[in-house]
């Protein structure tokens, strides 16, 4: 266990506390960097996804997890983002110009979303971002003129100054690692400073945040348009690798997985966002691959224990049945949120960081460590 | 000129007048207590004063300026700092980052220089820092600087509302029943530190109390409520002679 002495507050103030923050960020950025040409093609492309989620996830994590407000509506403002670049690009206008355009515009748009929030509540504005959501997928659908509705839109490769970037390249997955380097160290600048603490303060009590000097509205509203802006970027990104985008690719399951990513993650801080994005996107390619094979190798166990071959042969048709229902993913997603909630409330990162603490205090870590204790009863009288 | 007055103020829930036309001014540099049985309305008047709620009716002075219509999250940078009865702390996060919002009144960066963490937003975080030192130094609170506050005894959770409630620098300070709660030896420090606020650093207090004991201790004078009217006020020995406050107390 290390034991940090301080004595300035350069210390307090510093993203990497002590030197052996240095090596283990120092070494991950150099396998991020040298990942192109050590993995598969494949590999890289998921990597890239997990990028794009992950700096969801930050955006995310800005709002619900520092601040406070669910929103079950950025698979909207992705879309915007996405469709911003792709109409942009039609019209000729050069990515350095579309891009901070596509933060700005959902930037204004979550902003928007935030003034009617403001008087919302937990499941209330749950509600309304999924009302959101909703308008902006059917907007979408029927502004033809921009958006050609529900044939989608066809999206070229990016073009950086001139510099071609398909979407397979390895100058498009530096451009992604680079926007969730800078969202990363967005979101932990304003932890540090008075705009991230008062997000926090909003989150645990309003009243003495309030008492405290915070306008609630004021930072609520700065709260959705960093949110809805980070994404933005994240959707113009997003659309150039999927190279097509239509209405139906920004539903309602979208936002669930981008909650998902940081109730997974852990909510409490920017690690939880890397860590659920890395779920998010292996879990899709490992559910596909368990519908695919787990029916045939069930089948042959079943097979190699005795049973009969026309008894397998229908538990394997059965088995693939199942697999193959509709709906089959959205309930697993589901179990897992419930498992989580239940479970790991701090998400894969608070499991790390027990396991680390473990090793740190071995043999000494006790059960309880991170066992809450509830000392009063909170008024919410004040409301 | 007066320092703080209340001038005849109401709150009504409904049917129910939880602060019936109440007057009272504080002057600057005293310790005012308000006491009251259970239900008397002396939260409420915090929460008028510190504008959660709107009066039905009466006004409220700060150093001769009317604020009964400044908004809630202004009140702090007036110089009127407040801690609650129940606790309202900012569970998960630490202390350093609970008595920083104590200092959220004081910031003067701005958005954009704050997301690029600008050198002008590091040196307004260090003088913060040196601030909150201060404060963490005058209530000892050293030992928990890091920490969650998720995990500290309650104890040690009322004093760090205090803190916060310092790092603003008010003028005046509300204390919401600061020793309800607390075992003897803590209602002990608690005493010391409410005579040091005044006495060290010049900051008016006014507090609700229910321990007698502390009330004596400290105060300079108090002001007794029930059903939200004004029943007796006066030095501590006067009030608590006062026949109607007897009577209220038990119920006759
Ligand atoms: N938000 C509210 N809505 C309705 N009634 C309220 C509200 N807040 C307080 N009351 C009522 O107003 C009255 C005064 O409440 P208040 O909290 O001011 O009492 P108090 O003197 O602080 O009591 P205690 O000693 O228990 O803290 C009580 O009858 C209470 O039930
Ligand atoms: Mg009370």
């Amino acid at each position: 266990m290390r034991f940090i002495f301080k004595t300035d507050y350069d210390q307090d103030i510093r993203i990497l506390k002590h030197s052996g923050y240095w090596w283990s960020y120092g070494v991950l950025l150099a396998v991020m960097l040298a990942a192109p040409y050590l993995l598969g093609s494949y590999l890289q492309s998921q990597l890239v996804f997990v990028f794009i989620y992950a700096i969801v996830g930050v955006a995310l994590m800005i709002l619900t997890g520092f601040t406070g407000q669910a929103s079950l509506g950025h698979a909207a403002f992705l879309a915007i983002g996405a469709y911003t670049a792709g109409f942009m690009q039609s019209l000729g206008v050069p990515f350095i110009v579309y891009f901070p355009l596509a933060a700005i515009l959902t930037g204004v748009v979550g902003a928007l979303v935030g003034f009617p929030a403001l008087r919302l509540h937990g499941i209330y504005l749950v509600i309304a971002t999924i009302a959101f959501a909703f308008i902006v997928e059917e907007v979408l659908a029927r502004w033809e003129s921009v958006t050609h509705g529900n044939e989608g839109m066809r999206v070229r490769a990016l073009d950086l100054l001139g510099m071609p970037v398909p979407r397979d390249s390895e100058a498009f997955y530096y451009l992604c690692l680079l926007v969730l380097v800078g969202a990363v160290l967005l979101a932990l600048n304003l932890l540090r400073s008075p705009t991230g603490r008062a997000f926090v303060a909003i989150r645990d009590s309003e009243t003495a945040g309030k008492s405290m000097g915070i306008d609630l509205a004021a930072y609520k509203v700065k709260s959705f348009a960093i949110s809805a802006a980070i994404t933005g970027l994240a959707g113009v990104l997003f659309a150039h690798k999927m190279t097509f985008i239509s209405p139906e690719m920004f539903t309602l399951l979208l936002s669930i997985e981008f909650i998902m990513v940081i109730i997974i993650g852990g909510a409490f801080g920017v690690h939880g966002a890397i860590f659920g994005a890395i779920f998010i996107v292996m879990v899709d390619p490992f559910l596909t691959a368990l519908k695919d094979d787990l029916p045939v190798l069930v089948a042959s166990i079943g097979d190699s224990l005795g049973m009969s071959p026309e008894a397998a042969g229908q538990l394997r048709e059965k088995l693939a049945k199942i697999g193959s229902a509709a709906g089959l993913k959205g309930a697993i997603y589901g179990l897992i949120i419930m498992m989580f909630i239940l479970f790991e409330p701090y998400g894969l990162y608070g499991r790390w960081l027990k396991v680390k603490l473990f090793f740190q205090l071995f043999p000494l870590y006790k059960r309880a460590t991170f066992k809450r204790q509830k000392t009063y009863v909170k008024s919410e009288r004040n409301r | 000129m007066s320092f703080f007055t209340v001038d005849g103020i109401s709150l009504q829930f409904g049917g129910l007048k939880a602060v019936d036309n109440v007057s009272f001014s504080v002057t600057k540099g005293e310790i005012f207590t308000i006491i009251g049985p259970n239900g008397a309305g002396k939260t409420s008047i915090f929460n008028l004063i510190s504008r959660l709620y709107d009066p039905t009716s009466g006004r409220l002075f700060f150093e001769d300026r009317d604020i009964t219509e400044v908004p809630p999250h202004q009140i702090a940078k007036l110089g009127i700092a407040r801690t609650f009865q129940n606790i309202e702390l900012f569970e998960n996060a630490s202390m350093l980052a609970n008595l920083l919002v104590g200092r959220h009144c004081h910031a003067t960066t701005g958005l954009w220089q704050e997301m690029l963490f600008l050198p002008g937003v590091r040196r307004a975080e260090k003088e913060h820092r040196r601030k909150v030192e201060e404060v963490i130094e005058f209530l000892d609170l050293q030992a928990y600087r890091d920490k969650l506050i998720a995990g500290l005894p309650y104890g040690v959770r009322k004093v760090i509302e205090v803190a916060r409630a310092l790092c603003s620098e008010p003028k005046l300070i509300l204390l919401d029943e600061p020793s309800s709660g607390l075992n003897v030896e803590e209602t002990d420090d608690m005493s010391f530190w409410i005579r040091d606020i005044r006495s060290e650093l010049g900051i008016t207090v006014l507090m609700v109390e229910h321990d007698m004991t502390l009330v004596n201790r400290v105060s300079d004078r108090v002001l007794a409520l029930n059903y939200g009217k004004v029943l007796a006020s006066g030095t501590p020995a006067e009030v608590q002679a006062h026949p109607d406050v007897i009577a209220a107390y038990l119920g006759a």
